[in-house]
């Protein structure tokens, strides 16, 4: 077999170290450092771009944080507001009511009042009225020509006597 | 018919001595020659955009660069880095040398014993060599097991050493034979085609068969050949 051919051997050897030699050279100096570049250039972007969507999220959620803040600080003062106007709405409320109030009790008390006044007119008109019928029943009955100035002492005495 | 061995044969091109000795420039060197400007070519035409989002070819040349440093990263461990530069030259000395000697009429210098056997040697060497600066003394533990009695020294310790110093014979022989045996049946096989007439179609096939499956063999043992360097280097970094 020609493999065992020894007189190939020191050839053989020969251009396996020097290609060989060769080949490590232009792999180690010229190949490898161009594929590692462009693979450590492709890591480092992707880690860029990842660190980018990182800080990109980090800032959405802060500002979606800062937002949400917002409202519910809007929310809870539009609940104080509400709340304040209320307060204020049933004071005045109950203000007015209590004035009212106290206008219709003095409106009762002057219509009370008047009425007394009508009521106790009425009655001294009433004594006056018997009186006079007094005179008309008892020139009618004892033919006698009654003296209104005596009747009326006498239907007062009466009247006061029923309680009237 | 021409016999299956002759493939194998040397033949000077360029006939050099240098005093005795006969350093002429043969088939094979010419392969050995071949296999560098191919793999620097491709390599170095592969990465001449530099393209951020790699092409076809820019994306073959990266995958070769990533499949070994991943191999050596997996079977070598830490600090085995600064040997990338070897470890991916000795891929592609193989591997360019069992693809291109697929090829019709080619020479395969990878089925020759003194050229694996050459590689190993330095393999061997190197990784001793390494080993040794490394450790000092303590890469003499190679030999002893970790863990296992004293006692059993006398047994372990030639075990472990034959076992050791066998190691540039089983990387160099595997190849080579593996590579030798391949080209030998397909020669064979090839000869049946225009022997049986007709019927040559079946001996075809069978050829085309084994073409394929040479291809998936010459991938496989210079991945073999990476990887057990890989694990040598890692012995000699982290010892056992």
């Amino acid at each position: 077999m020609p493999h065992f051919d020894v007189t190939s051997f020191p050839s053989q050897l020969f251009w396996l170290a020097a290609s060989f030699i060769a080949l490590y050279v232009l792999m180690s100096k010229v190949a490898l450092p161009r594929i590692g570049d462009i693979l450590a250039e492709r890591q480092r972007r992707i880690s860029d771009d990842l660190d980018m969507a990182e800080r990109l999220k980090a800032e959405t959620e802060a500002a979606i944080a800062t937002y949400e803040k917002a409202l519910a600080e809007a929310r809870a003062a539009a609940q104080a507001e509400i709340a304040r106007a209320l307060e204020a709405n049933a004071a005045e409320a109950a203000a007015r009511h209590a004035e009212m109030d106290a206008i219709l009790a003095a409106k009762i008390a002057d219509s009370e009042a008047r009425i007394h006044a009508a009521r106790r007119q009425a009655l001294a008109e009433v004594n006056g009225i018997a009186a006079d019928v007094a005179a008309a029943i008892v020139e009618r009955v004892a033919d006698v020509k009654a003296d209104a100035d005596a009747v009326s002492p006498v239907v007062a005495a009466i009247a006061k006597e029923r309680g009237l | 018919m021409a016999s299956p061995i002759e493939q194998f044969q040397i033949k000077p091109i360029i006939p050099i001595h240098v005093g005795d000795v006969d350093i002429s420039f043969t088939n094979s060197s010419l392969y050995m020659v071949l296999t560098v400007v191919v793999a620097t070519v491709f390599l170095t035409a592969a990465m001449s955009k530099r393209a951020l989002i790699p092409g076809r070819l820019q994306s073959l040349a990266e995958i070769t660069f990533e499949f070994v440093a991943n191999t050596l990263r997996d079977n070598a461990g830490s600090g085995s880095q600064k040997y990338f530069p070897f470890i991916f030259s000795l891929f592609m000395f193989v591997l360019l040398g069992n693809l291109l000697g697929l090829t019709p009429y080619a020479f395969t210098y990878t089925s020759h014993i003194i050229v694996t056997g050459g590689l190993a040697i330095v393999v061997f060497l190197g990784v001793t060599v390494i080993g040794f600066v490394k450790h000092g003394a303590g890469y003499l533990r190679m030999f002893f097991p970790h863990g296992a009695p004293v006692v059993a020294a006398p047994l372990l310790v030639p075990i472990e050493l034959v076992s050791y110093l066998s190691r540039p014979f089983s990387l160099s022989v595997r190849l080579a034979a593996n590579m030798t045996v391949g080209h030998i049946m397909l020669k064979v096989v090839a000869g049946f085609v225009a022997g049986m007439g007709l019927l040559g179609f079946i001996p075809f096939a069978g050829v085309v068969g084994v073409t394929f499956l040479e291809f998936g063999i010459a991938c496989l043992q210079a991945y073999i050949f990476t990887v057990l360097s890989c694990i040598y280097l890692h012995d000699a970094l982290h010892l056992h």
